[in-house]
């Protein structure tokens, strides 16, 4: 039996897809989402170190599980199939709210600089670098719905690089642990200028949920007293409120249906059973994930299309970047450990930009609290890993250690992509991502200067030893995964327009980090939440009479 | 230092004497004779193996490594704390793609033993085992008894999940009762969803 037509179907409930679909069904739209995984909750793995998204040794705790292999180039011209938790993967989350179920939560907005890298720096040999078709102001008011309606905690005021904003936070700042009081003032004597991080986390009761109880673990599970704000508690249950929208879990997207007229039809997918369904729509709407959407597009072949949705110029899956981390860590004398969760509370933007030579920078934050098997991996270079020695070193400083990281903006390499494998499918039968290439060279020149900042202001608050963190070549994109389906003006360079609308497919738009054309100096969600707001503002904006004008 | 290492565990360990002073004999006694019917049903199938996936020579052997690792001192090691059944338990589940470099790894290390130091490892002095191990660490054993996995690649396995063992949750077979929780003095489980702790 043929599914019910709808206005939109949005494939994806993770940051963009979320909101999209509630800007959508708030402006009257009939909306089905369809999200490959399910509701998941705390109580299932609880703070497990094994099984999280972010220490998945044994597992993913918010999915995907193996039924979605990936292939990976491990090494020059070797490719292996990967799975979910395996390094290599890429992976986010497969869930309803994806990572935002389990995320750190940082709620940075990028710099008026980010959306305008290539004239603030010209492009380095070898990267695809450009700027946005969308500058911050344009943004700027999605910002302020993304921090009111999905819930942010924060201060900007100390910080003089922040980009201007009309409205404060909705919330107050978190107030610094020990680690940021240590490094709060150490930041000031060398004329650095810290300030608390915004959290997408409730400082103090809202939207009708609690405030944070400092969990020690945070990032990478879910929260258990719901003070986390993602949109699965936010965004999604206000779409389903409205009546206009239906949620279909466990529902996997094999390709969007483009007829003869370059018009998306509808949806193909398999649902809960791995009975294949068709869903068709008036306008169709990819939030994926950076990878995931490229996947999507390029198994979405038409006549007009045959290489791919939206992919007449070999664009989609290309750029695909995430960010190189760098950073140092730091032994103290002083107990550094308060147990006060999720523990990131301090930041300096002053090395986002203006660094001499170089191509952007990172802002720089107090890490999470170290799980103590992770604490056993971070060792100063020489000392020794295990025996005695292990066992001193954690007792000593796991409580006595600070570290101190930087996501650097990486430079856009139009070889680092994701394409579809030749010959592996998923448990569907849908042909899997095959991902290749690595970073560009100038991101680990940025990670080496920015570390050593790292590590400056490590020494500057006492740590008795030091070493730093530098990012390798490897290909990046995980949970910050951006790039692939990047929007532009000129469809030969780019793959939608600045408002996310495939370029020649006109009811066809996407909602996610793939349309970032840079990914900031930051954590990316809440710009992909933003453009969540952006796309799905335009859409509404041009919905009259049941149809898209 | 500003304040003294943790103390290795919320409280010295109770000894059987001391049990008995206190007057937990019937608790106790319930205990043994629990075990003691899981020993009288054992004996009843004695070919029962004792591990899912390890042979008992290379549980031995494995134990012993993983002991080198993470040893006994005032607090538990990785013997006590059950890394031979988070290991074995693993191989047999998510990490099941590892089974043959375990199995060749082994093999590998006890030839590597016995050429090298003319002896099997458990036979070793203790200063011998931690420099039998260094030496695949830092790829120096004989190259001819390893190529897949190579000697620093088996043994990083082992350390890696010998880490996982001790420091994951115990409901994967390992940090029997929170051994390594204990050690750092952290709480765990810990209480959830309560603002027990001060803020920051």
């Amino acid at each position: 039996m043929a599914l019910r037509h709808v206005n939109a179907v949005v494939v994806g409930a993770g940051a963009g897809g979320g909101v999209v679909a509630k800007e959508l069904s708030e402006a009257g739209l009939s909306v089905v989402i369809l999200e490959r995984g399910g509701w998941v909750s705390f109580e299932e793995h609880g703070q497990d170190e094994l099984i999280n998204q972010r220490t998945t040794v044994l597992g993913d705790a918010y999915g995907p599980d193996d039924r979605s292999p990936r292939v990976a180039e491990t090494g020059p011209g070797r490719f292996e199939v990967v799975l979910p938790h395996e390094g290599g993967y890429n992976n986010n989350a497969a869930c309803v709210g994806s990572g935002t179920v389990s995320y750190g939560a940082m709620a940075w907005r990028y710099m008026e600089k980010d959306f305008r890298m290539r004239s603030t720096y010209g492009a380095p040999e070898g990267s695809t670098l450009e700027d946005w078709p969308i500058s911050y102001d344009d943004l700027e008011p999605c910002y302020e719905k993304a921090e009111q309606q999905v819930g942010v905690s924060g201060d900007m005021s100390a910080n003089p690089f922040a980009a201007p904003r009309r409205r404060p936070y909705p919330m107050p700042a978190f107030p610094y642990n020990t680690e940021g009081r240590i490094l709060e003032a150490a930041a000031k004597r060398i004329g650095l200028h810290p300030f608390p991080i915004p959290m997408l986390r409730n400082s103090v009761p809202y939207g009708g949920r609690n405030a944070c109880v400092h969990n020690r673990y945070c990032c990478g599970f879910a929260c258990p007293n719901n003070a986390k704000n993602g949109t699965h508690n936010t965004m999604t249950p206000r779409a389903l409120a409205t009546g206009n929208c239906e949620l279909r879990t466990h529902s996997i997207a094999k390709e969007v249906v483009v007829d003869d007229k370059g018009l998306a039809r509808g949806v193909r997918y398999f649902d809960a059973t791995d009975a294949e369904q068709y869903q068709t729509a008036d306008l169709v709407v990819v939030s994926g994930g950076a990878i995931e959407t490229a996947r999507l597009l390029l198994n979405s072949k038409s006549r007009l299309f045959p290489n791919g949705a939206g992919n007449r110029y070999d664009w989609v899956g290309r750029n695909l970047q995430g960010h190189a981390y760098c950073g140092a860590d730091g032994l103290f004398e002083e107990r550094t450990f308060d147990d006060v969760g999720p523990g990131a509370t301090i930041a300096v933007s002053d090395f986002n930009h203006g660094n001499p030579g170089l191509h952007g920078g990172a802002a720089l934050c107090n890490e999470f609290i170290r799980p103590p098997y992770g604490f056993s991996g971070m060792r100063p270079p020489g000392q020794p890993s295990w025996g005695k020695a292990h066992k001193d070193f954690q007792r000593m400083f796991y409580k006595r250690s600070v570290s101190v990281r930087g996501p650097v903006q990486e430079m856009p390499v139009f070889d680092a992509r994701a394409t579809i494998d030749p010959a592996v499918r998923d448990h569907w039968g849908i042909p899997v991502v095959r991902l290749s290439g690595s970073r560009h060279p100038h991101d680990v020149e940025i990670g080496r200067v920015i570390a050593a900042k790292a590590e400056a202001w490590l020494k500057e608050a006492g740590a008795v030893a030091t070493w730093t963190n530098v990012p390798g070549l490897g290909l990046s994109g995980g949970q910050h995964q951006a790039g692939t389906c990047r929007m532009g003006s000129d469809p030969k360079t780019s793959v939608a327009n600045r408002f996310g609308q495939v370029h020649d497919i006109d009811n066809l738009f996407l909602s996610d980090a793939s349309l970032h054309v840079t990914n900031g100096g930051f954590n990316p969600v809440l710009t992909i939440m933003a453009l969540g707001f952006w796309v799905g503002g335009h859409i509404s904006s041009r919905w009259k009479d049941g149809r898209l004008t | 230092m500003n304040d003294p290492l943790p103390a290795p565990g919320d409280g010295p360990a109770i000894s059987r004497r001391a049990a008995l002073k206190l007057g937990l004999v019937g608790v106790l006694g319930a205990a043994v004779g629990a075990g003691s019917t899981a020993v009288i049903a054992r004996l009843g199938r004695a070919a029962r193996p004792r591990y899912r996936f390890f042979t008992d020579a290379e549980a031995n052997l494995l134990i012993d490594i993983c002991e080198q690792i993470i040893p006994r001192d005032d607090v538990p090691g990785a013997t006590d704390t059950g890394a031979i059944n988070y290991i074995d338990r693993q191989l047999c589940g998510r990490l099941s793609r590892h089974q043959e470099t375990y199995r060749r790894g082994l093999e590998s290390f006890r030839q590597t033993c016995l050429q090298a130091r003319g002896a099997p490892f458990g036979e070793l002095a203790p200063a011998a085992k931690i420099e039998a191990l260094r030496s695949l660490e830092l790829g120096e054993a004989p190259r001819a008894l390893w190529g897949d996995p190579s000697a620093p690649e088996f043994f990083n396995l082992v350390l890696s999940h010998t880490m996982q063992s001790f420091y994951g949750s115990p409901r994967h077979g390992g940090n029997r009762d929170y051994a390594s929780y204990r050690m750092l003095g952290l709480d765990y489980p810990q209480v959830v969803g309560q603002n027990r702790y001060k803020k920051a």
